[in-house]
């Protein structure tokens, strides 16, 4: 994704001179006229791959977005976004908005002192290795066997539950505490929101150079002042995009809150699921908007995302 | 100067602490409710009832299939397209890079809904064939696969082996299935196995097609059962655990592993 803009710009003065390069005259025709042919052909070689792509990728994403502008009998329509400001829907964005927000601050928030205390904490070598060998299997527990493992442990007759009852005589559920709501979702993304922000931010945190702290402390800096003068500013840029990168992580997630709540939170994804199995009122151009509204958020995701990507470029490398 | 390294010492290990108990606690009940589901003692019964279901071998039949398919498929687009790259078009490299991250933020449900639509009317009526599923699970699995080909590739010299190659008389099938590919091996495994990891316990895809896969049975079992699926979370969680530790064992002091970022949640 980081590399993208760049590569762009540097590939354009290259087809300029490939350009230049045939229309130059004198002994160089020889070559020039050779080199379209060969180019022509080499692109055959990529076909496969993009017709895939454009068939089950592009094309699919690209029907949501028409989708949502036609009514049921294919004509232009807006109404469909009307129905984005419909109470219900929008109350949907916004808990969809709070869980993903908040698993990505909690998530980020662990998940960078974590990556922090492995990287620079004078932790034993070995012990990098396997944490992150350890964030790579976690972030990958997730969808329906996440959910099982939170209802076993958080769960009304969960593992946790029962044990601070009995021994503390703290009661979780009498004091308000649900796994299956807001609260309950939310520590359950944030199970693979923690490691996803190790395996994020870590390279981040290794650009941080040694020497800067050292330079700090030397000159009398405590603690609190490197980090706001030197830490903070250096790893602002990496920090917000991996915090948009967790957000849309969350965001997009379906499999772990279907199996979890069952339906019970109105999560966007959730909502289009229904849509889609038909087992709500079944309104199907309501559901492209929803969708619509989806590719929305994810593409403004992105575009934030590679922009603190190349903001942070400047510092760590 | 020491105490102050000192207490950074201890400031990481509060919260590599914190991060191994958030880690491992879910997994230690999990567990420990996987026993339960004799009154009383604890026994592996609920691991049995597990077994003993048949539907619990069909389903996960089914994904293995599945898995195998879109492994196969998977490869066949992306090993050809990266050496292709690599040898006769590297100012195309990042075009590709950008279409295989594509489907880290195209959530599931999006993909789902999308190939649903496309594909559930005339000319393209295959909304009911097993292949739509695998090409949507084509789809979420190319950044893994992309990203463990493009690590071999970049480990291996790709113009030395194949100038060398076609200068002792080999075509293209020999350079490819007798020197790229034996020198691709780890990374076509860590792709497999990934691959395998991902699309077996896969759900919002199996869900949203109608398919009888081990996601939605898992999630069925959760709805009317409650020892099973704890029982069911301790095995899909071995699962990806073996399938990752078997990837760090074959990759291991190489380039070209530890691409195991993200996951379908």
């Amino acid at each position: 994704m980081t590399a993208q803009p760049e590569a762009s710009g540097s590939a354009a003065p290259e087809r300029l001179r490939a350009v230049q390069a045939r229309n130059a005259p004198g002994p160089r025709d020889a070559i020039a006229k050779r080199a379209p042919r060969k180019w022509s052909l080499a692109w055959l070689g990529l076909v496969p791959f993009f017709l895939f792509a454009f068939a089950f990728m592009l094309l699919p994403t690209v029907s949501i977005v028409t989708g949502s502008f036609q009514d049921g009998q294919g004509a232009f329509t807006l109404v469909n976004f009307a129905h984005l400001f419909r109470a219900d829907i929008l109350g949907s964005y916004l808990i969809t908005i709070k869980v993903s927000a908040t698993t990505a601050l909690l998530g980020g928030l662990l998940g960078f002192l974590i990556a922090y205390a492995i990287t620079l904490g004078g932790l034993p070598k070995p012990f990098r290795s396997f944490m992150s060998t350890f964030s790579g299997v976690a972030s990958n527990f997730a969808g329906v066997p996440l959910a099982f493992a939170f209802i076993s442990t958080l769960g009304r007759v969960g593992f946790v539950t029962v044990l601070l009852r009995t021994l503390f005589g703290i009661d979780l559920y009498g004091a308000g505490f649900n796994l299956y709501s807001f609260w309950g979702l939310s520590l359950t993304y944030t199970y693979f929101q923690i490691p996803l922000m190790v395996l994020i931010i870590t390279p981040a945190i290794d650009g941080m150079k040694k020497e800067w702290r050292e330079a700090a402390e030397n000159l009398g800096a405590s603690a609190l002042q490197y980090w706001l003068r030197v830490g903070v500013p250096v790893l602002l840029p990496a920090l917000l995009a991996a915090f948009i990168l967790l957000f849309g992580n969350a965001f997009g997630a379906y499999a772990t809150a279907y199996a979890l709540t069952g339906g019970l939170i109105n999560l966007v994804p959730i909502l289009i699921g229904a849509q889609i199995r038909g087992n709500v009122l079944h309104d199907s151009q309501l559901g492209y908007a929803l969708a619509f509204g989806m590719v929305i958020v994810m593409t403004l995701s992105i575009l934030a995302y590679s922009w603190f990507q190349k903001l942070s470029s400047r510092w760590v490398k | 100067m020491s105490s102050r390294r000192g207490s950074r010492l201890v400031f990481s290990w509060i919260w590599i602490a914190l991060g191994l108990v958030y880690f491992f606690l879910p997994l230690l009940a999990t567990f420990l409710f996987s026993l339960r589901a004799k009154k009383g003692v604890l026994s592996f019964l609920a691991y049995q009832h597990v077994f003993a279901d048949p539907k619990f071998l069909q389903t996960f039949g089914f994904s293995f299939e599945m898995a195998i398919l879109t492994v196969i498929i998977g490869l066949a687009l992306i090993v050809p397209t990266a050496i292709w790259i690599y040898l006769k078009l590297p100012r195309v490299k990042p075009v590709i890079e950008f279409f295989t991250l594509l489907p880290f933020v195209i959530p599931p449900i999006i993909l789902a809904f999308g190939l649903i639509r496309t594909y559930s009317r005339p000319p393209f009526a295959f909304v009911s064939s097993p292949l739509l599923l695998v090409a949507g699970y084509v789809i979420i699995s190319f950044p893994y696969i992309y990203k463990s080909v493009d690590a071999g590739l970049r480990a291996m010299d790709l113009r030395g082996l194949t100038e060398a190659a076609q200068s002792l008389g080999a075509g293209w099938p020999t350079l490819l299935f007798m020197v790229i590919i034996p020198n691709l091996k780890t990374a076509l495994l860590s792709a497999l196995f990934l691959t395998f990891a991902i699309v077996i316990g896969e759900l919002t895809l199996a869900v949203l097609l109608a398919w009888p896969a081990f996601g939605p049975y898992m999630a069925l079992m959760g709805r009317n059962l409650a020892y099973e699926p704890a029982a069911l979370a301790i095995l899909s969680f071995g699962l990806t655990w073996g399938a990752i530790g078997l990837i760090q064992a074959i990759t291991r002091g190489r380039p070209g592993g530890g691409s195991n970022l993200g996951g379908t949640h």
